[in-house]
């Protein structure tokens, strides 16, 4: 914890404005960034508090799309019925993450922007080497206690999770996160570590996310999100699946399906994989469960998180067989 | 003095129609609790209060090289920075037992390192964001030495036996190696935390040489010996004040080294100083239940009737400390055997000095022997609750002394009927409903009544209203409830009429609120003065000049709905303050305790309140004396992820006589929900390259939420037992989560056919 500035802008261009020096953050909820500030990772020297702009809270379902605004909370967009309706598998990914509390609090630009729950990066007085948090430190993770770091897209400097739920709809039904005038798909929006895994998203300093929008789309109304964790509630996914699928008039053949997984990736992971396996093909159980194998293709375990290689393609395939009625 | 001598309600433990003992009462500190009106020990703020932030070591094993303080000491705010080279002296103190302490110092800062996350330095500045702040500008540099994370490093090696926890009887090897059946397999359970809602800390004051303690206590007595001998001053100069605890389960009866640290740094700079330690700090600033592992061998015969046990039990202790968890605790207790023998060794390892947590010693142990019966129940092709039955203890096995009550078999009934048992499928994965798998499991747990000498104020004040006043303490136990309920019981004034005065140190003393003693010592001490008080109030109705009874001419009177009256009705019923204001008395004060006649000098008071070197066991007397208990649980696990459910939970108890059913209820409720979290989620995990706890936060440290909790049904089955207690009752505090988690394996086992043999079941050893 380190003394700062606390700014609270008019108007969203002041708020860039004073968030343009690399030292800034933005503050919404403020359920990461406190958080992140009380263990010393974050320290940052001017807080932009943007929770009182006016106009970035709206929520709009339309025919084509549904726009969150970015300071729309976790809990309001979880319960608007319009969004269960076209895209419950948003409004289930949010209600199942993290707590009631924290919910009310939290907003949609800060969730894409949550950072990973690596017990090394958020500890910053014992752990130095943290390849994210310091770049070229190396990584004290990496033969530790890694029981919920990624199977996917990691590389040699850094393995951690993505923890979000959001992101992982977002992700499978090609929403776009609008920066301002900027518009970036949310699978570019989430950038893999490789040799820079500090650098986790392609906003410069000062951007600051406005709003983010979901086209409307058969396989987004008929979705769900399956979240699989030790407890009940309160926990990151140990694996989960945001799935959407459109059967064609014959009610049998996959016309489109959309999947993505949570919790066993260094970003929200888009199984493209699994969709081209399936898409054309008649929906049928066996055929359903041998696809979602395809989710875990490049899938490295560090030893304790090797389960999630298993659990993932299992989440998967009763996330589709549920949509089809079939689990 | 018993509790037979008054028309005290003496029923079951659902006797609860009355107003009094017995009776179902609220807590009488929730409204307060709820309005926020009840000030915990940190919400205490002195005029010109300091606060002081700790330091912990990075490292497992070394020495402090340098601590480089010149940034933090120039900080905004900073009034010191405290190392191991400016801490005061302080004398080392007795241990709980009273045993006279080494001749060295006491070193709240380490400067040998033993265990990764040891208190190391401390600022204290005008704000506390300014002692974060300058805490994070201390710089220590160590000469790290090799750590042993865990009991499974092999240089960690056998541990210390500890030979006064042998027990041995009959030929056990033997009649093990000759027994048609034998199973044996080793349990394990991980490091556990104690979390408490409520964090660790305190508010430290100096007055000369007087000091003044706001600090959450489960012995107010103990702690203020220690702080006392810590810094050499008499132990009547330290009050320690406590009248709210927001939950301990064991971690908050000793003093810790923070406390040190911040009474120290309160004398230090001269002003009152505030110390909270935090979340991940609590995880190494006291000690947890330590990882433990227990290999059982039962031998049987092919119907399951045990012939023998062979036990052998390791848990880890602090490379410069000693703690013991019982493991043979109820191996020993629960079955009858011919043939027994049990060995506990502790193995040194670079943690922090283990410590007590709900029901330390029974909570595993039953977890080893519990799981072990099951598993003996399906290699003979037993019904696990039939071979309970069938290897039921009718005395106590060790201690060969009968049970003073012993309700277990109505338990396992009582349970067994409501739960529905009888519709179990035996084999194992025969009761699916589509991906879910569903299992039944049970099974028993115990634990000891202890028994401590206590003592209590009761006054009846003119107004009729009476005070109980105790250093005893209420961690959310009920202890005000139960308490006002017994001085009204014995003085016969409505429960409400009755005020409780707790966890002051300026108040009559009181042992430790731990080993789930104190409902029974204290309220056999304010039984006692309460019937004292009531005996005078009595003899001045009947002998003052001045009384409306003068003439009645009665040999005794009686107390009931707060008026005094002939016992046939022959006269008039005078409420009490009306009798005060005639005879002209302001209040009527009795003191009393329950110590022998023969232990009552200052000395053996001192150690009755300071020690728990007079603590009774369970079998010092005729009668072997313990509580019981029978859970069945359900679980429903996805065949597909491995996730563990419990869906229902049914317990038969037996803590004999219930003081409230509604408190005790919600202590065996909370003990269940406990178990659950042990045996699904609570796990310390340790880095073994820099033996350091990692997921030292209430994120990533698992208890359960309310979602993984089911209706839990507790059913009382208890009796009154003259011998365990003044009043009857016997342990309730620390009972209910003894034996949940292998009825939870068990039920594992049941839904799946996978044995799993160490705590948590997690998904991934289900898969
Ligand atoms: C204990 C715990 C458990 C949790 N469990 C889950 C879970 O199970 N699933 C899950 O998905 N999440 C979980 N979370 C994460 C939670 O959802 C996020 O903390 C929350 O969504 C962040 O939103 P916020 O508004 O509070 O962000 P803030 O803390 O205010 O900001 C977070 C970051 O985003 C930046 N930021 C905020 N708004 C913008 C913007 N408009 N444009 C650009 N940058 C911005 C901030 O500068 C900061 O760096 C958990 C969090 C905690 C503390
Ligand atoms: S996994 Fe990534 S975040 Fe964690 S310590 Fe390694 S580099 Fe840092």
């Amino acid at each position: 914890m380190r003394g700062f500035s606390y700014l609270r802008p008019g108007s969203p261009d002041e708020a860039r404005e004073a968030a343009r020096d690399p030292s800034a953050a933005f503050l919404a909820g403020g359920t990461t960034l406190l958080d992140l500030a009380k263990c010393g990772v974050a320290e940052p020297e001017r807080v932009v508090d943007i929770t009182h702009l006016s106009g970035l809270a709206t929520i709009t379902v339309g025919d084509d799309r549904i726009t969150l605004g970015a300071l729309a909370t976790m809990s309001r967009v979880a319960d608007e019925a319009d969004i269960r309706t076209h895209c419950p598998a948003v409004a289930e990914a949010l209600s199942q993450a993290a707590s009631a509390q924290i919910r009310n609090m939290a907003t949609i630009g800060g969730n894409l922007m949550q950072r990973t729950r690596c017990a090394y990066f958020r500890d910053p007085a014992t752990f130095p080497a943290c390849n994210k948090r310091a770049p070229g430190s190396g990584c004290a993770a990496i033969g530790g206690a890694v029981r919920n770091h990624a199977v996917l897209g990691v590389s040699e400097s850094c393995i951690a999770t993505y923890p979000g739920d959001l992101a992982t709809a977002l992700v499978a039904f090609d929403a776009v996160v609008h920066v301002g005038e900027r518009r970036i798909a949310a699978d570019d929006f989430f950038l893999l570590p490789g040799a820079t895994p500090d650098r986790e998203h392609p906003l410069e300093p000062g951007e600051m996310i406005t709003a983010i929008a979901i086209p409307a789309s058969p396989a987004a109304r008929r979705s769900t999100y399956l979240k699989i964790r030790d407890r009940q509630s309160y926990e990151f996914a140990a694996a989960s699946a945001a799935v959407g699928l459109e059967l064609a008039a014959d009610g049998r053949t996959i016309r489109d399906l959309r999947v993505a997984l949570g919790g066993v990736a260094t970003k929200p992971w888009r199984a493209r994989g699994v969709e081209d396996a399936l898409r054309g093909k008649i929906f049928e159980p066996e055929t359903v469960k041998r696809a979602s194998l395809a989710a875990m293709e490049g899938a490295v375990d560090h030893g304790a998180n090797r389960f999630k290689i298993d659990l993932a393609p299992r989440v998967v395939a009763r996330a589709i067989l549920t949509l089809g009625g079939l689990a | 003095m018993t509790g037979t001598d008054t028309k005290t309600k003496h029923g079951d433990a659902s006797d609860g129609s009355s107003n009094s003992l017995g009776a179902r009462l609220s807590r009488f500190d929730g409204p307060d609790k709820i309005r926020g009106a009840a000030r915990y020990a940190l919400e205490n703020h002195p005029a010109n209060l300091a606060h002081a932030v700790i330091v912990q070591s990075t490292i497992a094993a070394g020495t402090v090289r340098a601590i480089d303080v010149a940034a933090a000491q120039v900080a905004p705010g900073v009034l010191l920075v405290l190392t191991p080279d400016n801490a005061l002296h302080l004398d080392s103190a007795s241990n709980w037992l009273g045993a006279p302490p080494p001749d060295a110092p006491y070193l709240p800062l380490a400067r040998t390192v033993t265990f990764n996350g040891q208190h190391v330095a401390a600022v204290v500045a005008e704000t506390l964001e300014q002692a974060i702040e300058a805490a994070s500008l201390i710089r220590i540099t160590y000469d790290a030495t090799d750590a042993i994370p865990d009991f499974d490093d092999p240089r960690a090696g056998e541990g210390q036996p500890m030979d006064p926890m042998k027990i041995d009887w009959g030929d056990a090897e033997t009649a093990f190696a000759a027994a048609p059946v034998r199973i044996e397999e080793t349990y394990r359970t991980p490091r556990e935390y104690n979390v408490p809602l409520e964090p660790h800390g305190l508010v430290a004051q100096w007055d000369g040489d007087a000091l003044t303690i706001w600090e959450p206590s489960q012995w107010i007595d103990g702690m203020a010996r220690t702080y006392a001998e810590w810094f050499a001053i008499p132990f009547d100069k330290v009050r320690i004040v406590s009248p709210y605890v927001g939950g301990g389960f064991g971690s908050k009866a000793l003093a810790c080294a923070h406390g040190a640290i911040a009474i120290m740094a309160a004398k230090m700079v001269g002003r009152p100083v505030k110390l909270a330690v935090t979340r991940p700090q609590s995880f190494t600033a006291f000690g947890g239940r330590p990882a433990t592992r227990q290999t059982i061998a039962l031998g049987a015969t092919r119907e399951g009737k045990l012939l023998s046990i062979v036990h052998r039990g390791d848990n880890e202790t602090s490379v410069d400390g000693f703690a013991v968890e019982p493991l043979g605790a109820v191996t020993a207790l629960m079955y009858a055997t011919a043939n027994l023998s049990s060995r506990q060794n502790i193995v040194p390892v670079n943690t922090v000095l283990p410590g007590p947590l709900r029901a330390p010693g029974e909570n595993p142990s039953a977890f080893g022997i519990e799981s072990a019966i099951d598993e003996l129940a399906y290699a003979v092709g037993a019904d696990p609750l039939a071979i309970r039955l069938l290897n039921y203890a009718e005395e106590d096995p060790h201690a060969r002394k009968p049970w003073s009550t012993r309700q277990l078999r109505e338990a396992f009934a009582v349970g067994a009927e409501r739960f529905g048992w009888s519709r179990r499928t035996p084999a194992p994965r025969s009761m699916r409903e589509g991906n879910q798998l569903i299992g039944w499991g049970v099974a028993a747990g115990t634990y000891p009544v202890r028994r401590t000498a206590g003592e209590a104020l009761v006054r009846i004040l003119a107004d009729g209203t009476v005070e109980v006043a105790s250093s005893s303490i209420d961690m959310g136990t009920g202890t005000y409830t139960i308490l006002a309920q017994t001085a009204a019981d014995a003085l016969g004034v409505a429960p409400d009429r009755v005020r409780v005065k707790l966890g002051d140190s300026s108040l009559p003393r009181a042992p430790v609120a731990g080993g789930s003693q104190l409902a029974n010592l204290m309220t056999g001490a304010v039984h006692k003065a309460a019937l004292a008080a009531r005996d005078e109030l009595i003899g001045l109705a009947i002998n003052h000049p001045s009384s409306p009874f003068r003439d009645v001419q009665a040999n005794t009177l009686v107390i009931a709905d707060g008026r005094i009256a002939a016992p046939r009705g022959n006269g008039p019923a005078v409420p009490i303050a009306e009798l005060m204001r005639k005879i002209g008395r302001e209040q009527i004060e009795v003191l009393r305790d329950t110590l022998p006649e023969a232990s009552r000098s200052d000395e053996d008071r001192y150690k009755n309140f300071t020690t728990v070197a007079t603590m009774r066991s369970p079998t010092d007397g005729d009668y072997s004396l313990h509580s019981w208990c029978a859970h069945f649980v359900e679980v429903r696990v996805d065949a597909d992820f491995g996730t563990v459910r419990v869906s229902r939970v049914v317990s038969g108890i037996d803590s004999g006589r219930v003081y409230n059913p509604k408190l005790a209820e919600s202590q065996w409720q909370g003990g269940i929900i406990m178990g659950i979290g042990q045996a699904l989620l609570e796990e310390g995990i340790v880095d073994r390259r820099h033996a350091r706890v990692v997921n030292n936060n209430l994120a990533d440290y698992l208890i359960a939420t309310n979602a993984d909790i089911p209706d839990i049904e507790v059913i009382s089955v208890g009796i009154p037992d003259p011998h365990a207690s003044a009043l009857g009752g016997k342990a309730v505090g620390e009972l209910g989560i003894v034996g949940v988690a292998p009825a939870i394996a068990n039920a594992v086992y049941h839904a799946t056919g996978r044995r799993i043999r160490e705590l948590p079941i997690t998904l991934d050893k289900l898969m």
